[in-house]
C-alpha cells in the first residue's frame, strides 16, 4: 500500500490533517488563480467531484469492490434535490440532506442485491442494476424524471414551505439559497467546500479507525477475514451505503448551484469517470482521488475548449512547418478529442502506475531520499578517508 | 476430563468416493490430539468438516456441546474454534502488527461492530496484546515490515499468532511444519510445546512423525477415511495395524 | 398471433448478436482469465471495417452526368462502376456481405496484436485492473472511430436483392400481411452458423479440445506443458473474429455508431452473467432467451399492462435468476470467483 505523503510528513494527529486541509481547500480561490482555475463554476466543480470521488474511494480503495454504478446515486441525489426544491422550498439545506437519505436507500438496494457476489460478479451486477435506473430514469419513469428533457424548476411548482413563510410571487424562476445566502459564485463553492472538508474528515475518520483496516483487510485477503471471525458482508454492505450516500451528497449539490438534474448524470459513462478520477490519483489513498479530480477536471476545462485555431495561437511562435505539423497531431487530442485524451492516458496510468499519481509520487520521493542519503555516504567516505 | 469437540459417526463422499467412513473422535479438553494417516487419507475433509467448509453427508459435530455443522465459518470461529492453514492464509498488504491486530478485534468486536469513528491509534490494549502475541513467535522486532514480504517460515509463525492472539478453546493446526526447514520445525514444535503449557487444546494434522511424537498426547490414524487406530504415542508406535497402513510407507520414503 | 411470430423473429435476431458478442467473452473469460470490457468496441470495430470496406469501394470520380442533357451536369460515379460498369455496381450493392472477407484478416490482426500488446501483461493482474485497462481501451477504440467516421449513425444497406422482406406469413399459410425482413432472416442464420462453427471447432479439433480442458481446469492444462501463451493469442483472435464479424453482419439492421459497442457489451455482460460465467453454452442460451424476452416485452399489449418494460426486463430477469441460482442458468462451481 502506499502511504500517503501526508501521513510521512509525521502529520498523525487527525486535528492537523484537517486544519491544512481546510486551509487548502478554503483558500483555492486564491491559490489557484495563478493556474486560471478560480472561477466559481469550476471550483464548485472540484468540490462536488473531490465528494463523489471521496465517497467511491471509501468502497473501491479500501475494499478492492468495483463498483461500475455509483453515478446511479448522484443521479437520485440530484433528482431528489430538484424535487424537495419543486416541492418545499428552495434552501438548498433539506435538499441536499434528503438527497443523502435517497442515496442511502438505492445504495442500500443496489447494494444488497450486487455484494450477493464479488469479483467481477460484482462489477457487472452494479453495472446492470445502473443500466436499469438509467433506462427507469430515461424512459420508464418520465412523469418522475422528466425523461429526455430532464427535471428542471417551473414557475409553477407549489413550494409550499417557502409559500407558507410568505415569499411572495417572484418574477421568473426563484433561485436556490442557503438562508438567503446565493448558490452561485464563490458563495456556492465555499457551501461545498464545508461539504468537502466534512467528508474529507469522516474519511479521514475511517481510513484510521479499526473499521476501516477491517475493510482494507477484507481487500487483502477476504477468505482469512471470515475465517477470522468477521461477517464481511455487513462490512461490505455499510461501505457501500457509505459511499452510495457520498454521491447522493455530491448529486444534491449539483443541484443545490444548477438546478436541474437529467438522466445523462446516471450513465455507466459518469460510474466510470469516477473510477477514472479516482484512480489517476492513487485509490486507497486519502488524498490521491482528489488530486485525481483536480487533474481530470482541470485539464477537461482546459482541453475541452481548445481548438484549431486557440492551438494555432498557442504555436505561432514556431516556425510555419513546425507549427502545422503541431496542431495537426495535438487538435487530435483537444477539444472533441479529450475523451481520446482522457482514455489514453487511463491506459497509461493502469498499464504503468496502477497506484496512480500516489504511487508516482511514492517513487519519486524514495529515489529522492535515497540519491540523498548516497550524497551523504559519498561525502562521509571522503571525510573518513582519513581514518 | 471433559470433552471439547466430538465427532461422531461422519461420512462423506465426493462423486461417489467415498472419503470420510463413519469417523468418530473425541477430544479432550487441554489434550494434543494429532491425527495422521498418508495422502488422501481423509484428513484434510475431516478438518473441513469440522470448521464449516464442508457439510458431512452424516453425522455430528459438536463443539462445547454445540452443533457446528453448517454453520458459517466467523460463527465458528466465535465458538473457539480457529484453524491455522497449511498455505499461509495472512494479509500479504499489511503489516506483521496489523495481521495480529485483526484478529484481535475479531475477538473484541465480535461478527460486525461499526466504529468508523474510533481511531485505531488509540487502541492501546489492543496493539500491546498483538506485540505481545508477535513475541510469543518472535517476530516482534520486524512488526511494521509488510507481511507479504516475510519468509515462508515467518508466515506460518504470523499465522500462528494469529490463531493464538484469540485465546480459542481449540487450536486446528494443519501441517504447520510442512515445507519447513529443520531448524524451522525445531522452533515451531518449541513454540507449540510452549503453548501446550498454556492448557489449549489442539489438533495437530501432520505428516512429519518427528513433530507428531514429540507434541502429541493423543494420536488416531485415518487410513482410507476410516480411523484405524487410536491411542498414547507408545500404543500407536507399537500398532501392527498402524506400521503396515503408514509407518511402513513413510519408512519407504 | 402475427406480432408474437415477428417478435419472436426479432427476438431470435437480437438474441443472435447478443449470444455472439457473449460468447467471444465468455471464452475470453474462460481460457485467458480476463475480463473484457473491449468486447463491445470490438463487434463495433467490426462494423466500422464494413463501412470502411464500403467507402474504399465507393472512392469516386467526378463524371458527366448522360441523363441530364439540356445541360452539363456531373455526379459522382464509383470507379469500380466506372471499371466494371455492371459487375462494379453489384460488388457496391454486396458490400456487406463481402466485406466479411477483410473482417475476418483484419479482426484477427487487432485481436492477435491487442493479446501480445496488452491483454498478455494483465494476466497476473487483478481483474480490477483487468477491467480498468481494457475499459480504457474500449473508451480509446471509440474515440477514435468517431474521430474518423463521426458520432452519426452510418447507414449500411443490405444487398438489393434482400432489401426487402420475406413473406413468411404466405409461407407458412399465415396472414399475407406477416412479412419479415430478408436481412434479419438471413442474420439469424448467419449467427446460428457461427455458433455451431465455434462449437464444432472447440468440440472437434484437437487445439478446441485443449481450450475446454482449459476452461475447465487451468492449472492441469499448464502442468501439462502445452504452450499456452499461443492458445491463449488464438483464443483471443477468434473472439475478436467472431465479435468482428458479427458486428459487421449486424450493420444492415441497426446503422453503427461509435457507441453502439458500449450498448451492448452491458446487455452482453448481462447475458453472460445470467447464461453462467464460463459457460459457452449457457450464454448462447441465455442470450437468445433474454433477447426473446426483450422482443416480447416490446409487444404494445405487454406495453400497456407494464409501461417501459422492455426497457428494463433484461436487467430484472437478470437479478432475480442471480439472487435464485447466484451461478446463472449453466454456470459451474469456481469460475472466476476468488
Amino acid at each position: 500500500m502506499i502511504k500517503s505523503i501526508l501521513e510521512k510528513f509525521s502529520l498523525e494527529k487527525n486535528s492537523s490533517v484537517m486544519l491544512v486541509f481546510a486551509a487548502v481547500v478554503l483558500s483555492a480561490p486564491i491559490w489557484l488563480t495563478p493556474f486560471g482555475a478560480n472561477y466559481p463554476d469550476l471550483l464548485q466543480k472540484f468540490a462536488i467531484f473531490g465528494i463523489f470521488a471521496i465517497g467511491f474511494n471509501i468502497l473501491f480503495g479500501l475494499t478492492g469492490y468495483l463498483s461500475f454504478g455509483h453515478a446511479v446515486f448522484l443521479g437520485v441525489g440530484s433528482y431528489t434535490a430538484v424535487w424537495v426544491f419543486k416541492l418545499f422550498t428552495m434552501n438548498v439545506l433539506p435538499a441536499v440532506m434528503l438527497s443523502v437519505a435517497i442515496a442511502a436507500v438505492f445504495a442500500l438496494l443496489i447494494g444488497y442485491i450486487s455484494l450477493r457476489r464479488s469479483g467481477i460478479y460484482f462489477s457487472i451486477l452494479t453495472l446492470a442494476l445502473a443500466q436499469m435506473s438509467y433506462n427507469l430514469a430515461y424512459s420508464v419513469l418520465t412523469p418522475i424524471t422528466s425523461g429526455e428533457t430532464g427535471l428542471q424548476l417551473s414557475s409553477e411548482d407549489p413550494r409550499y414551505i417557502d409559500s407558507l413563510l410568505g415569499a411572495g410571487v417572484q418574477e421568473g424562476l426563484p433561485a436556490t439559497n442557503f438562508f438567503g445566502m446565493s448558490m452561485s459564485g464563490y458563495s456556492g463553492f465555499y457551501f461545498c467546500a464545508i461539504f468537502l472538508i466534512l467528508a474529507f474528515y469522516i474519511s479521514l475518520k475511517i481510513f484510521r479507525s479499526p473499521y476501516g483496516l477491517k475493510l482494507i483487510a477484507i481487500k487483502s485477503n477476504q477468505k482469512r477475514m471470515l475465517y477470522t471471525g468477521f461477517n464481511t458482508r455487513p462490512y461490505l454492505l455499510s461501505a457501500f451505503v457509505i459511499s452510495g450516500m457520498f454521491a447522493g451528497l455530491a448529486g444534491g449539490l449539483m443541484a443545490a448551484t444548477d438546478p436541474l438534474a437529467g438522466a445523462e448524470r446516471m450513465q455507466w459513462t459518469a460510474s466510470g469517470e469516477v473510477v477514472l478520477m479516482t484512480i489517476l490519483g492513487g485509490s486507497g489513498t486519502l488524498i490521491g482521488p482528489l488530486l485525481g479530480v483536480g487533474v481530470i477536471k482541470y485539464f477537461e476545462n482546459i482541453f475541452s475548449a481548445l481548438n484549431e485555431t486557440s492551438l494555432r495561437e498557442i504555436f505561432n511562435f514556431l516556425p510555419d512547418v513546425v507549427a502545422d505539423f503541431l496542431v495537426s497531431i495535438t487538435h487530435v487530442f483537444v477539444g472533441e478529442g479529450w475523451h481520446l485524451t482522457l482514455g489514453i492516458l487511463f491506459m497509461l496510468v493502469v498499464i504503468f502506475l496502477p497506484g496512480g499519481i500516489m504511487q508516482g509520487v511514492g517513487i519519486f520521493t524514495r529515489y529522492y531520499k535515497k540519491k540523498m542519503t548516497e550524497l551523504k555516504s559519498e561525502r562521509s567516505v571522503e571525510k573518513g578517508k582519513s581514518q | 476430563m471433559s470433552i471439547v469437540l466430538e465427532i461422531k459417526g461422519v461420512n462423506k463422499t465426493f462423486g461417489g468416493l467415498k472419503a470420510l467412513t463413519d469417523v468418530n473422535l473425541k477430544i479432550e479438553e487441554g489434550k494434543t490430539h494429532a491425527i495422521i494417516g498418508p495422502n488422501g487419507a481423509g484428513k484434510s475433509t475431516l478438518l473441513n468438516c469440522c470448521i464449516g467448509k464442508l457439510i458431512p453427508d452424516s453425522g455430528s459435530v459438536t463443539f462445547n456441546g454445540q452443533d457446528m455443522i453448517g454453520k458459517q465459518p466467523y460463527e465458528i470461529n466465535h465458538a473457539g474454534m480457529v484453524r491455522v492453514f497449511q498455505t499461509p492464509e495472512i494479509f500479504p498488504e499489511l503489516s506483521l502488527l496489523e495481521n495480529v491486530v485483526i484478529p484481535a478485534l475479531a475477538k473484541r468486536d465480535g461478527i460486525f461492530k461499526f466504529n468508523p469513528f474510533k481511531m485505531l491509534s488509540n487502541e492501546t490494549e489492543i496493539h500491546d496484546q498483538a506485540m505481545r502475541a508477535l513475541a510469543d513467535v518472535g517476530l516482534d522486532k520486524f512488526h511494521q515490515k509488510n507481511a507479504g514480504s516475510i519468509s515462508r517460515g515467518d508466515k506460518r509463525r504470523l499465522e500462528l499468532a494469529m490463531g493464538l492472539i484469540q485465546n480459542p478453546t481449540l487450536l486446528l493446526l494443519d501441517e504447520p511444519t510442512a515445507g519447513m526447514a529443520r531448524h524451522d520445525t525445531n522452533q515451531t514444535i518449541d513454540l507449540l510445546k510452549k503453548i501446550k503449557d498454556r492448557g489449549m487444546t489442539k489438533i495437530i494434522i501432520e505428516h512429519d512423525m518427528h513433530v507428531v511424537f514429540s507434541l502429541a498426547d493423543h494420536i488416531s490414524v485415518l487410513a482410507q477415511g476410516c480411523i484405524i487406530a487410536s491411542g498414547t504415542p507408545d500404543e500407536i508406535r507399537n500398532n501392527p495395524k498402524v506400521k503396515e497402513a503408514y509407518l511402513g510407507e513413510t519408512e519407504d520414503e | 398471433m402475427d406480432a408474437l411470430l415477428i417478435q419472436l423473429l426479432n427476438g431470435l435476431d437480437k438474441g443472435g448478436a447478443y449470444a455472439l458478442i457473449a460468447l467471444g467473452l465468455t471464452l475470453t473469460f474462460g481460457t485467458l482469465g480476463v475480463v473484457n470490457f473491449a468486447h463491445g468496441a470490438l463487434f463495433m470495430l467490426g462494423a466500422f471495417c464494413s463501412v470502411l470496406f464500403k467507402q474504399v469501394l465507393t472512392i469516386s470520380k467526378k463524371v458527366k452526368d448522360e441523363s441530364i442533357t439540356f445541360f452539363d451536369a456531373y455526379k459522382e460515379q464509383p470507379y469500380l462502376e466506372i471499371w466494371w460498369g455492371d459487375t462494379g455496381a453489384m460488388i457496391i450493392d454486396y458490400a456487406v456481405p463481402i466485406s466479411i472477407i477483410m473482417v475476418i484478416p483484419v479482426m484477427l490482426l487487432i485481436g492477435v496484436a491487442l493479446e501480445r500488446g496488452l491483454i498478455k501483461h494483465f494476466y497476473k493482474r487483478t481483474h480490477a485492473e483487468q477491467i480498468l485497462v481494457t475499459f480504457g481501451l474500449a473508451i480509446v477504440l471509440q474515440e477514435v472511430i468517431k474521430m474518423f467516421f463521426g458520432a452519426n449513425p452510418i447507414p449500411m444497406p443490405a444487398p438489393d436483392i434482400v432489401s426487402g422482406s420475406a413473406a413468411i406469413g404466405a409461407a407458412l399459410g399465415l396472414s399475407d400481411n406477416l412479412v419479415y425482413p430478408w436481412w434479419r432472416l438471413i442474420y439469424l442464420v448467419f449467427a446460428g452458423v457461427i455458433i455451431f462453427s465455434v462449437f464444432a471447432f472447440l468440440r472437434y479439433t484437437t487445439f478446441g479440445m485443449v481450450v475446454r480442458a482449459g476452461m475447465a481446469d487451468r492449472e492441469t492444462v499448464g502442468l501439462l506443458g502445452i504452450n499456452i501463451q499461443k492458445r491463449f493469442t488464438i483464443v483471443f483472435g477468434l473472439a475478436t473474429v467472431v465479435a468482428g464479424i458479427a458486428g459487421a453482419m449486424y450493420t444492415p439492421i441497426l446503422p453503427p455508431d461509435y457507441h453502439m459497442g458500449m450498448d451492448f457489451l452491458v446487455l452482453s455482460f448481462v447475458v453472460v452473467v445470467v447464461g453462467g460465467m464460463g459457460s459457452l453454452e449457457g450464454a448462447v442460451a441465455a442470450g437468445f432467451l433474454l433477447g426473446m424476452l426483450q422482443s416480447f416485452a416490446s409487444l404494445n399489449e405487454v406495453k400497456a399492462i407494464f409501461p417501459g418494460i422492455d426497457q428494463i426486463i433484461i436487467y430484472l430477469v437478470a437479478v432475480v435468476i442471480l439472487l435464485v441460482r447466484p451461478r446463472g442458468l449453466m454456470g459451474r462451481e469456481g469460475v472466476m470467483e476468488e
